[in-house]
């Protein structure tokens, strides 16, 4: 392979500095496989022998975890390495011919690297730009609004090695695209204002609060500021945005009660792998609402009693890694993290953010913690819950990035009025990451109780036929259903809005959904390893118009199995899509459907091209015809 | 004082701690299970083990006894589910069981038969996966993987070697092996490891002894795996 | 059972080796018994060499591994009411399959071309052979198949059990002893 050549000692000089870097911490494996591929552009067998000495670690731990993520590649690959974003959204937006075009230009196949090891290009999970499709990546960084012009400056650029530093800064240019905003997105809130409220609260019954002793041993006072906070974040009547939408303030007391043994600590978590295909609202908040989201961890620090935290931010989202450096750097600075935070004596927290490496499950609170702790990421089997095992088996919460920025207006502005806003089973606002066929996608905050024809109508759709809400794992919503509300009550979202209309073939979003699960599933349990790819293998004879009523028969008790079986809720909404647009679409499905009772899942004739080629044989006992059944035979 | 849970209708105690295999398993029920060794850290990831407890489906080697629990287990819906599963981890591989030295002393097979499988119903995948006969004593035929990662456990956490890990993901998860050059005989594995004798189907096999026990006296023929339990 | 119209059953085997055949042998005097509730139609029992179109029960020995083979099971699923997959290779592909992580032109290659003492080899062409299939594949993912006798071969008594099942009007079923698939 003509990858640029490495001298094993330049290697071994790079995992040093990395590893130092990470402070020789295994736990760090992913953070430091990742600084090693974007040094090396794989991760090369000699950097393993080098980890293995230097961290003590076995090499089947580290090419355990290695082989685990999307974006680290055991195999050589090519200097600049593409990745063609392929959520539905993209496809709508034509991301194949493109990926085409671009493989044409330069020479390359799919999933392969050019010969002399310059590029290589594939497709990847959703990387969050769908309102500013199609997406790409370009050695993890993101290339939005592709078009066939786009497309052949990369070309150009690629061919004549052009380093990705001095591309065109428009082509990674991310816009925030913020259509409706309310009391979040509308938030006027400084640094530190959130902390300083939370440090003022006291106790509804007056006693004095003992914030102190709180933070720095962290162990609860049960009296004092932080039990107050953790009091309003109750009376907000806050559940989690990433979806699942559990309170808020459960988990927090929760992980703040849970008894810890010597050495330990307490740790706040903030969840930004947002990998569900269709959201970016978190994208958004961590662009411009930063300093918002750190005060809400901040916050929730000084509730629970923590003085680590970490920021898990998806992989596709490595542009923002610097940002938000920049931004916990002032607040350090402005000391709102640190020591003593704004002269509250023993108020020590700090926030350090992970990457992921492209593995849609590390959303998984559980999978996510094993991905923070360096190992491939794999949901635990809970019970226990990460409140008291979470990272290093100390007490954990873990937290959409949304729900602390919430928080943090919930520290300023207190649980009641919080409370007020929304539904009553559904208080505050909702981000919806509005994209698909629409006027104007983007960003949207609406108070929680919002129908989805309202949305509808504000962004610019016309013709609906559908909309999934909440990605693939959620539900797709016809339009006889369009007076239903977003909220925890009716219809439960992380955010992702995605609107098809009516020149949309329905089976075909089910699909891709299915393609993504099958991908992104991690592989543990049998059922979800092995059922994804079967509901996949079932969905491509559909759309090969080989699919039979029994294949619909076969899709249905798969979609029965992976619900009742498999270990998390990846497998356990795998088959939400299909189970949705079969029931709401069915003649998208029936087109696709011959009439036989049965059809075999390959073609029969094609299966006989390689013998035919051989043998120079072309007569008709040399093909297979295809059988006609039912009426038009 | 003796806690009880009831398990398809009949009383099963259980101490502090067991999970519902366990106290199963010590109570001479047998629960059909890939991934589960008494010896090792319950894994869950086989799924052959779910119950239904008050109703809803879990693994029953992960999952504590509680007091009072409702479990159900030897059902036509849960033995149909099990078998399911079964047929997916044989079109996963590739089982070509006349020509596997394991035959009969096969747990996979075992439980295949325990659940009436009559075929393997789906698709086969056919997968394309090397053999390694690298080692002067063992051999590794990676095609009857069903990556319960026994081995990995039992060279981790008895041998403390970590001769073997899994890596991948989803449908292209598979074993590997603690060499540079990815092959057994480069690692520091010997007969002697647990490692060696934890496989339940026949991907670790010790050469020159696969038809010591001829085909037809071998574990399963003598017994079906239902009547091996331990508490039997 | 008693004197009801006889069973038509046919049987073939495909990609196989006649050896479950040779086990349905194995039911020896039994067979008179069978004999009594149903008559061989095609089968190599018989060397009848087309099905009936009215057959109840076709057996099916091997899996698929060329034109010939998808042929004749299409025909057996046409004729016959019931398909009874008949062995490993019928079920799984069984020992033909062994070839299915090998591309079919490497094969051919080597068998025909490049194995030594085969100079000036030519791959055969004659329009009379079979075109073998890319992969060799279980019979139930071509058709089908309502019942599925395991084994390598299927014992005499486990083919009888499940025959005998079918004739009581029963789901089949296999018990430890009968049950192998080796």
């Amino acid at each position: 392979m003509a990858l640029k050549e490495m001298h094993p000692e330049a290697v071994a000089g790079i995992v040093d500095r990395v590893v130092s870097r990470w402070r020789r911490d295994p736990t760090c494996m992913v953070q430091i496989l990742r600084e090693i591929q974007e040094a090396c552009d794989w991760i090369p067998p000699e950097a393993i022998d080098r980890l293995q000495a230097t961290l003590g670690v076995p090499r089947t731990k580290i090419e355990g975890v290695a082989g685990f993520y999307s974006f680290f590649y055991l195999q050589p690959r090519g200097r600049y390495r593409v990745l063609f974003s392929d959520n539905v959204t993209d496809r709508m937006q034509g991301n194949m011919a493109l990926m085409e075009r671009l493989c044409g230009s330069l020479w390359v196949e799919p999933g392969k690297v050019s010969e002399d090891g310059l590029v290589s290009i594939d497709k990847t999970s959703c990387t969050g730009m769908c309102d500013q499709g199609p997406g790409m990546l370009v050695n993890n960084l993101a290339i939005t609004r592709l078009s066939v012009e786009r497309i052949d400056q990369i070309a150009e650029l690629i061919r004549n090695e052009v380093p990705l530093l001095d591309w065109p800064a428009e082509f990674f240019a991310v816009e925030d695209n913020i259509r409706k905003a309310d009391i979040l997105l509308a938030s006027s809130m400084q640094p530190g204002d959130a902390l300083r409220a939370a440090r003022e609260r006291v106790p509804s019954d007056g006693l004095a609060a003992s914030n102190m002793r709180s933070w720095r041993e962290g162990l609860p006072s049960g009296l004092g500021g932080p039990a107050a906070m953790l009091d309003e974040i109750k009376r907000a009547n806050l559940r989690g945005r990433g979806g699942a939408g559990f309170t808020t303030g459960l988990k927090w007391e929760a992980c703040r009660n849970a008894p810890l043994k010597a050495g330990q600590q307490r740790f706040v978590v903030c969840n930004a792998d947002e990998g569900e295909p269709g959201t970016f609202k978190d994208r958004v908040l961590l662009t411009s609402y930063a300093d918002l989201v750190f005060e809400g961890m901040t916050v929730a620090a000084y509730a629970i009693g923590a003085r680590r935290g970490f920021l898990y931010l998806r992989g596709e989202y490595r542009y923002l890694l610097e940002p938000l450096n920049v931004v916990l750097e002032r607040r350090r600075k402005d000391n709102l993290l640190g020591t003593n935070i704004i002269g509250i004596p023993g108020g020590d927290f700090d926030i350090e953010i992970h990457l992921g490496a492209g593995a849609y499950v590390c959303g998984e609170e559980s999978a996510l913690i094993e991905s923070l702790e360096g190992k491939r990421g794999t949901p635990r089997n809970r019970p226990p819950f990460p409140v008291t095992n979470g990272y290093l088996d100390q007490p954990t919460i873990v937290n959409n990035v949304e729900t602390f920025a919430a928080a943090a207006l919930i520290a300023l502005n207190g649980g009641e009025w919080y409370a007020g806003i929304g539904t009553k089973h559904s208080a505050g606002t909702k981000i919806l990451s509005v994209s698909g066929d629409c006027e104007r996608p983007g960003i949207y905050e609406y108070p929680f109780g919002v129908s989805v024809r309202q949305v509808l109508e504000d962004c610019g759709a016309k013709d609906t036929q559908a909309v999934q809400v909440s990605g693939p794992s959620g539900i797709c919503v016809a339009p006889a259903e369009f007076d239903r509300v977003i909220g925890f009550e009716d219809i439960p979202t992380a955010g992702a809005f995605t609107i098809f209309d009516n020149s949309r073939d329905m089976f075909e979003v089910a699909r891709n959904y299915v393609h993504f699960f099958q991908h992104e599933s991690c592989g543990f349990c049998t059922p979800c390893r092995v059922g994804t790819s079967l509901l996949k293998n079932l969905m491509d004879k559909l759309h090969n118009g080989c699919g039979s009523p029994y294949d619909f028969a076969e899709i249905e008790k798969l979609n029965q199995l992976l619900q009742s079986m498999s270990h998390c809720g990846l497998g356990h909404t795998a088959c939400n899509p299909v189970l949705d647009t079969i029931e709401k679409f069915r003649p998208a499905y029936e087109k696709h459907m011959r009439q036989a009772d049965f059809e075999p899942a390959f073609d029969l004739d094609r299966a006989l091209a390689a013998a035919r080629q051989m043998t120079g044989r072309d007569d008709p006992a040399a093909h297979i015809i295809k059988e006609e059944f039912g009426e038009d035979a | 004082m003796t806690q009880t849970f009831t398990l398809d209708g009949k009383t099963v105690p259980f101490e502090d701690g067991q999970t519902i295999m366990q106290a199963a398993t010590k109570a001479g029920v047998f629960i059909p299970h890939l991934c589960y060794h008494p010896e090792f850290k319950p894994h869950g990831s086989c799924k052959l083990c779910t119950v239904k407890v008050n109703g809803r489906q879990t693994a029953s080697c992960t999952m504590r006894a509680m007091p009072g629990m409702v479990v159900e287990s030897d059902t036509e819906e849960i033995n149909a589910e099990r078998r399911a599963l079964t047929q997916m981890l044989f079109v996963e591989g590739n089982h070509f069981c006349p020509s596997c030295e394991k035959s009969g002393n096969c747990q996979l097979q075992a439980t295949a038969y325990h659940l009436g499988m009559m075929s393997p119903h789906f698709d086969h995948f056919f997968p394309n996966r090397a053999v390694d006969a690298s080692h002067p004593e063992v051999l590794l035929d990676f095609n009857r993987c069903i990556l319960c990662s026994l081995c990995v456990r039992a060279s981790r956490d008895v041998d403390g070697k970590n001769v073997f890990a899994l890596s991948g993901r989803g449908i292209k998860t598979h074993l590997i092996v603690n060499a540079k050059s990815g092959r057994l005989g480069d690692t520091d594995f010997t007969l002697a490891d647990k490692a060696a004798q934890v496989c339940p189907v026949g991907v670790i096999l010790v050469k020159r002894k696969g038809f010591s026990v001829p085909i037809g006296e071998r574990t399963y023929d003598k017994a079906p795996i239902a009547a091996t339990v331990e508490g039997r | 059972m008693t004197a009801k119209k006889k069973l038509k059953v046919a049987t073939t085997s495909l990609a196989g080796c006649f050896g479950c055949h040779m086990s349905f042998l194995d039911i020896d005097e039994r067979l008179f018994t069978l004999l009594e509730h149903i008559e061989f139609d095609r089968s190599p029992l018989t060397d009848i060499k087309e099905c009936s179109p009215d057959c109840d029960i076709g057996i099916i020995e091997g899996g698929l591994c060329n034109a010939e083979n998808v042929h004749v099971l299409r025909e057996f699923r046409k004729n016959c009411k019931i398909l009874i997959a008949m062995g490993a290779c019928a079920i799984n592909g069984g020992l033909p399959a062994q070839r299915n992580h090998l591309q079919l032109t490497t094969i051919l290659e080597e068998v025909y071309h490049t194995s030594p003492g085969l100079a000036n080899g030519m791959i055969p062409n004659d329009p009379e052979l079979p075109l073998p299939l890319n992969k060799v594949h279980p019979i139930h993912e071509v058709v089908k198949i309502d019942y599925f006798i395991p084994g390598c071969p299927p014992s005499g008594d486990a083919i009888w059990k499940v025959l005998t099942d079918l004739l009581a009007g029963k789901e089949p079923e296999l018990g430890h002893g009968l049950m192998h698939y080796d």
